[in-house]
Formats: C-alpha cells, sequence, structure tokens
C-alpha cells in the first residue's frame, strides 16, 4: 500500500511539473516534450488505478499521434517564437487570478460534494471482476455491443477530421512543373522524332 | 497513506487550472494555447477514470476513448488551420486573427 502511495505522489508531482513547464518553457519543442512527459505519468496514474487499456490508449495515441503532430508543426514552420513571448507577464495577473477562482471552486465543490447513496446501485455497466476478466477484454465487449453506435460515430470524427486536416493544408502552386506519368506513356515516336532524310554534304 | 478518490480529483483539478492558466499566460501563441486545451482535456480524462474506477462502473473508461478521440481529431483540425494561416499571413499571432471581424 505504501508503495501505491509513492508511486502515485511520484507520478502526481511528474505529472504537475510537467503541465506547469508546458505553459512556461521558452521553447516551444520543449513545451510539446513536457507534453509528452505528462502524457506517460498520467498513463502511469492511470496503470495504478487498473485502467490499463486507458493508459496504453494514451501512450499510442497522445504521445505517438497527437503530440508527434504538435512536434512536427513546430519544428516545420518557421516561427518567431520570442517575438510571440513579448507581452507574456502583462496576462499572467489576470490568467493568475482566473486560475485560482476556478482552483477555488473545484476545492469548494469537491469538499462539500457527497456521492449520492444510490449511485453504486445504478450503474450503467457494472465493472466485471478483475480476477475474471481483464480490464481491455471487458471494454472491448463493451464498445463493440453496448457503445455499438458511438463507437461508429467516433470512427466518423476522425473520418470527417482527416479529410478536413487534408483538404485544408492541400494546395496546388501554380507554375510548378510535375511529372504526368499518363502522358508520358502515351507519347508516340511520331510525336516527338522526325526522320528526315539528309543529302550527302549538305546540312538540314 | 491511502490514495483515494479525492486525491485524483485534486490531481485533475489542478492539471485544470493549469490548462486555464496556459491559455491566459500564453495568449499569444496558438501552438501552445492548444497544448494546454490537451492538458484541460487530460485533467477531465483523470476524472472520468478515476469515478469509474471508484464507482465500479465501466463506461467512464469508454467515455474516457471517446474524449480522446476527439481531442485528437480536435488538435488535428486545429494546427491544420493553424498551418493554413500560417502559410497566409506568416505568422501565428492571436490578435493579427481580426482580419474576419464579425
Amino acid at each position: 500500500m505504501i508503495i501505491q502511495a509513492l508511486a502515485f505522489y511520484l507520478f502526481a508531482a511528474v505529472t504537475v511539473l510537467s503541465g506547469a513547464m508546458v505553459i512556461t518553457a521558452r521553447n516551444p519543442v520543449h513545451s510539446v516534450l513536457f507534453l509528452v512527459l505528462a502524457f506517460f505519468s498520467a498513463a502511469g496514474l492511470f496503470l495504478l488505478i487498473g485502467a490499463e487499456f486507458v493508459a496504453m490508449i494514451l501512450v499510442i495515441v497522445y504521445v505517438g499521434a497527437v503530440a508527434v503532430l504538435f512536434l512536427f508543426v513546430v519544428m516545420m514552420l518557421d516561427i518567431d517564437f520570442a517575438e510571440l513571448r513579448t507581452g507574456l507577464l502583462r496576462y499572467a495577473p489576470i490568467g493568475a487570478l482566473v486560475g485560482i477562482v476556478l482552483l477555488i471552486e473545484l476545492v469548494v465543490a469537491l469538499v462539500s460534494w457527497k456521492g449520492a447513496s444510490e449511485a453504486t446501485a445504478n450503474l450503467a455497466v457494472p465493472t466485471p471482476p478483475a480476477s475474471t476478466t481483464q480490464n481491455a477484454v471487458a471494454i472491448g465487449e463493451l464498445i463493440y455491443t453496448h457503445y455499438a453506435y458511438l463507437f461508429q460515430a467516433a470512427g466518423l470524427v476522425l473520418l470527417v477530421a482527416m479529410i478536413g486536416a487534408i483538404a485544408l493544408t492541400l494546395r496546388q502552386r501554380p507554375g510548378v512543373r510535375r511529372q504526368k506519368i499518363a502522358n508520358q506513356n502515351a507519347v508516340q515516336p511520331a510525336d516527338v522524332a522526325e526522320v528526315r532524310k539528309v543529302a550527302s554534304r549538305g546540312g538540314i | 497513506m491511502v490514495i483515494g478518490l479525492a486525491h485524483y480529483l485534486t490531481l485533475a483539478a489542478i492539471l485544470f487550472t493549469l490548462g486555464i492558466f496556459g491559455i491566459f499566460l500564453n495568449r499569444r501563441n496558438v501552438i501552445v494555447i492548444l497544448m494546454s486545451i490537451e492538458l484541460m482535456l487530460l485533467a477531465v480524462n483523470v476524472n472520468m477514470v478515476a469515478f469509474s474506477v471508484w464507482l465500479g462502473d465501466l463506461s467512464g473508461q469508454v467515455f474516457t476513448l471517446f474524449i480522446l478521440t476527439v481531442a485528437a481529431a480536435e488538435s488535428a483540425i486545429g494546427l491544420a488551420i493553424m498551418v493554413v494561416y500560417f502559410r497566409n499571413r506568416g505568422s501565428i499571432a492571436v490578435e493579427d486573427i481580426n482580419s474576419m471581424k464579425g
């Protein structure tokens, strides 16, 4: 139990510290890398309470896809980040004010909150005991049956996002000479070569 | 020393507040704003999973997957819009994005 508590505090501290570094790092590349660290330690937290599937998906999707996407964009665009950081501290007080107010509200809500006693009696899908069903198996059995329509809708969201991202960033530059393989293959010898009879000692 | 629901909820609250603060702190830089939004969504996911485990209801973890899907789609579209904007204007400063006055 003490090891579990220590692991929780370790992962939680790393998550919060790297989250703070994400928003304060000078270099956006460092921000992205701290974001990766925050996601990794959040995945550790999920493992700690027995949500293995979500933890693995968090690593695969967030670290493997979203963070790499951020990294690509940060490194590909030639952005003057130093210029973007001017006037940074001008908004810090109002941001701190809003943050502190929000944190106080959340803490007040958390302290005064008491779970309804009948909540555990009205579960939508009770978790099967971990000794008989693994977490990933249980979730798989759930999303392909009970949440099948929502699962399809999630796939549709991803499809629309993919098409949208491609359609937004695709561009046809004018004046670029591209290779047209169909035209190359359709060329006949008569189109490009001409046989002439050259007289002896005469030019063309 | 037992780690309970309150520990996870407190962590999620701190993470969410960090995300809000990040939006205010970096309000000229769209990339860091998008990253702050990802932090806030991570906090929401922590809340979802914590409640799911402590209530013994698996649907919380399923909804975490859906939140993750929407977060991935959102960041992909957001970054695509940002790339197009940078291509047209040569800058991603937020206060320059006022040519489309409502």
